[in-house]
């Protein structure tokens, strides 16, 4: 590489230093001990796993959150932001994974909001903002109009004016949480050529992805996070891929409940060469009788949005969603459920409960038009047909008149469960069923979906938790980038390989330019 | 390949990929800002056009041209205010009750405390204005409850004090000195004084909005409330600041309607705060926040006046006559809407190519 990273001639403070940082919300701890120690003019990576307390660490630097306890140094002086307009002031700047613009306003004014600059009387100079950002986006290369407003610029574009804001700040630090995630690979390319050389002018970045080979190609050195806890700082130079995972998911499986053997029958769900522009292409898979197929991958690889779409609450461009040999119609749920189909979606709260109402309510919500006689539905009749669901799912509550709203994670979940049980379907789509959900609860949940499967039922089931899947899945297909990168069997799921597909197991082809192959070959990849 | 590849660095750019394209935009987008004040504009000549062939002293005449311009002032100076709350993505329903209570205030002060300068009544009623504006802005920005249901709830609360302390009074013209009144009828060079203070008032909001970094954070804050925490800006300051303006506009327009109309009664303002709302969105101020100027506002009140005003001289029917304002409001509502969709799909299609 011929981009050699600045060299200061004395031994320079760093940037940021950060000892046992911690983050508590509740009784959960987000950010067990965040330590990390960026130099000037070095570009730093952060990876981890999700949940990891990687963005909880960006958020204590960026002022959003105050820390609980533990050192945070900013250019060698002790620093406790109160407000992201405090951490701004002091000299970062953080791209958040969605750029965060005001589309209604210009360019230029969206880089200046808040600190414009002044001419007499306290009027906003708008030649002089006009006249820097122009300046900026020639020193960036970039294209844009500073006058046309935020709204419709693509999030590449998005992004440059992020960065362009932090040039206009001239912080000394700058922050980007995933910011390739939407990238194409020219843009990538763009994006790492802009940070080079803000690193050249001796700022320090930090990187956070899950694409090994652009931490490779663009980072100087790695800090490493598992479960909120510092793992290991190293040169990237002296490292690889493959270390790195194992620092991120050296961890324990087996503490939660496994899977019962079930007798594994048809396919119940068939999914071929769905395509939804922009968000996931050429997925296709099966989920049979008695199966608990995991979709696993990182938040954001379009697990979620593959689900919905089969399911019928999203469009799809192309391909096609079978039931039990018969084709399920697109964009409607009313016919997946037909179909068979039940969906316990991620937020259960705010999709899959109506919080306010009753136990009773909720569980009767999905069957009430069967339930209901001459288009009225009485509550005997809700009580009567929830009362055997809530009573074989164990959902602790005293009264099926409760409303949902006061009761635990789990025990909602439970409810929501026996929701779509009382339309007897033959395949469940579970969406993170047990986040939010305390360790005791989760057991339960997870003893209740190898159950169903002991039954017969077809599960479909998302999750971020590696060793959720890794538990109790029979077939583990993994996302990465909207593209299934691959299907592993019970006995052939480990930490290892299902976090190297959900992060650099397969190239996307349209990174390949990017990747030179001698780095590749350096990396051992 | 790894040659072309490892001196990437200090040439940022090569991927630009998109030349030219700004001009376009900004042609077509300063066309369509432009347009919305102008496209208000002309259908406002239009409606004074017919109404002057219809009837020649609707415009020709001096009580014609004085009410053509003087009418609207009390709407302006409320959509004025209303317009910079709506800005910040809120609204503010007790406008006409604020009003009421200011224009109650100012024949009271002049029954109360005979000989009192004009100016601190004029003083006193922007105050009181400003204090149930800001009351409104402390519910708003630190209550975190909608700014339509808290409005909706003082609204009455103003209105019913209103009602208390006037019981069955009422201000005459008897009760205010007459050069106070004069005020109401005086003009400059056959302009009203009260339409150039409203003019005035809509003037500096204008500039305000424009050139102050406190303005422009309102249109930020409306944009998208959760960047603007993000910025660092003072969200609830600014919202804060937004319905004390409008309340202090809201207590001028009370002063006004007194010197105007020379009567307070019990039923000032009732439905007003509608009418302001109606002309922000009229005059293309989203709803939603985060765009629209302040004469399109104007320019909207004035619209709503005076159609109120030809549509009788038209020969229309008091029904239609609503109608035709509630149109007028769908009309503009559905236009941005469509604009808008253009807009994006103008957005996708450069991206695409």
């Amino acid at each position: 590489m011929s981009d050699t990273p600045s060299t200061p001639s004395a031994p320079a403070t760093p940037v940021l230093e950060m000892a046992d940082v911690r983050k508590s919300f509740g009784p959960v701890a987000a950010l067990r001990s965040g330590t990390m120690t960026v130099e000037p003019g070095s570009i730093h990576a952060l990876v981890g796993e999700n949940g990891a307390g990687k963005s909880t660490l960006v958020k204590i630097v960026a002022g959003v959150h105050r820390r609980d306890g533990g050192t945070l140094r900013f250019e060698g002086a002790d620093v406790d932001f109160t407000s992201t307009a405090e951490s701004k002031g002091a000299g970062i700047a953080v791209i958040y994974q969605e750029p965060t613009l005001f589309p209604d306003l210009s360019v230029t004014e969206n880089i200046f909001m808040g600190r414009q600059p002044l001419g007499r009387g306290r009027r906003i100079d708008r030649a002089a903002m006009l006249k820097e950002t122009t300046e900026i986006f020639e020193r960036l290369g970039v294209d844009i109009d500073p006058r046309r407003p935020a709204l419709g610029l693509s999030i590449a574009d998005q992004q440059i004016i992020e960065i362009a804001k932090a040039i206009s700040l001239d912080a000394r630090l700058l922050i980007m949480d995933e910011p390739t995630a939407a990238l194409s690979g020219v843009e990538v390319e763009r994006l790492f050529a802009v940070a080079r050389s803000l690193r050249d002018e001796g700022r320090g970045l930090v990187f956070i992805s899950h694409r090994f080979e652009e931490v490779f190609a663009l980072c100087d050195r790695v800090t490493v996070m598992r479960d909120g806890a510092y793992v290991a700082t190293t040169d990237i130079a002296t490292t690889t891929p493959d270390a790195i995972v194992e620092m991120m998911v050296g961890r324990e499986v087996g503490e939660l409940f496994p899977k019962t053997v079930a007798t594994i029958g048809e396919p119940v769900l068939e999914v071929r060469g769905l395509r939804s522009a922009g968000t996931f292409r050429d997925i296709s898979f099966d989920v049979r009788a008695g199966e608990i197929v995991g979709l696993a991958g990182l938040v954001g690889a379009g697990r979620s949005e593959i689900a919905r779409a089969v399911f019928g609450v999203d469009a799809y461009d192309a391909g096609t969603v079978t039931m039990r040999g018969k084709k399920v119609r697109p964009r409607r749920p009313r016919a997946a459920i037909a179909a068979g189909m039940a969906f316990v979606p991620e937020d259960r709260r705010k999709q899959g409960l109506v919080v306010d109402a009753s136990v009773a309510r909720n569980v009767a919500s999905v069957i009430r038009r069967q339930l209901s006689s001459l288009g009225l539905l009485t509550g005997r009749a809700e009580n009567k047909a929830s009362g055997p669901w809530a009573g074989r799912l164990e959902v602790k509550t005293n009264a099926l008149d409760m409303a949902a709203t006061t009761m635990s994670g789990g025990n909602q979940q439970k409810v929501v469960i026996a929701k779509w049980l009382a339309t007897e379907p033959q395949l469940l789509i579970i969406d993170e069923p047990t986040r939010g959900i305390d360790v005791g609860t989760k057991a339960e949940v997870h003893r209740l979906l190898s159950d169903l499967a002991g039954q017969g039922l077809a599960i479909l089931m998302i999750s971020s938790e590696l060793p959720e899947v890794l538990g109790m899945a029979d077939r583990v297909l993994v996302v990465r980038e909207g593209q299934i990168t691959a299907e592993l069997d019970r006995t052939e799921a480990t930490p290892e390989s299902v976090m190297k597909a959900a992060t650099a197991g397969a190239v996307p082809t349209e990174l390949t330019p990017v990747l030179p192959d001698a780095l590749l070959k350096e990396v051992g990849a | 390949m790894s040659a072309t590849l490892t001196k990437s660095a200090p040439t940022p750019g090569a991927g630009g990929g998109t030349p030219g394209r700004g001009a376009a935009v900004r042609g077509a987008l300063g066309g369509a800002l432009r347009s919305r004040e102008i496209a208000v504009a002309v259908v406002l000549l239009v409606v004074v056009a017919v109404a002057t062939v219809r009837n020649d002293s609707f415009l020709l005449s001096a009580d014609g041209w004085r009410d053509l311009l003087l009418t609207p002032s009390i709407l302006l100076l409320l959509a004025a205010g209303q317009m910079m709350v709506i800005v910040t993505r809120s609204v503010d329903l007790s406008v006409g009750s604020t009003m009421a209570l200011t224009a109650y205030l100012t024949g009271r002060l002049f029954i109360d405390v005979p000989g009192i300068p004009i100016i601190v009544v004029v003083l006193a009623g922007v105050a009181l204005g400003a204090v149930l504006g800001l009351v409104n802005g402390v519910l708003v920005a630190y209550g975190q409850v909608p700014a339509l249901v808290i409005t909706l709830g003082t609204m009455y609360v103003y209105r019913g004090i209103m009602l208390t302390w006037a019981g069955s009074d009422r201000i005459n013209a008897g009760d205010m000195p007459s050069g106070f009144l004069a005020l109401g009828t005086k003009q400059v060079l056959t302009i009203p004084l009260l339409t150039i203070v409203a003019v005035a008032v809509v003037a500096v909001v204008g500039y305000y909005l424009h050139t102050a970094r406190s303005g422009r954070e309102l249109y930020a804050i409306g944009s998208d409330p959760d960047a603007a925490k993000l910025y660092g800006l003072k969200v609830p300051t600014r919202v804060l600041t937004a319905f004390v303006l409008c309340g202090a506009l809201a207590g001028l327009a009370g002063v006004v309607h007194a010197a105007r109309y020379g009567t307070v009664s019990s039923g000032v303002g009732n439905g007003i705060e509608l009418q302001a709302v109606g002309a922000a969105v009229i005059g293309g101020v989203a709803i939603f926040g985060g765009s629209g100027t302040v004469w399109g506002a104007a320019i909207g009140a004035v619209l709503l006046v005076t159609i109120n005003r030809a549509l009788p001289i038209l020969g229309i029917p008091d029904f239609w006559q609503r109608a035709v304002v509630g149109a007028l409001i769908l009309g503009a509502v559905v236009l941005d809407r469509v604009l808008a969709l253009r807009q994006s799909r103008k957005y996708d299609e450069e991206r695409e190519g």
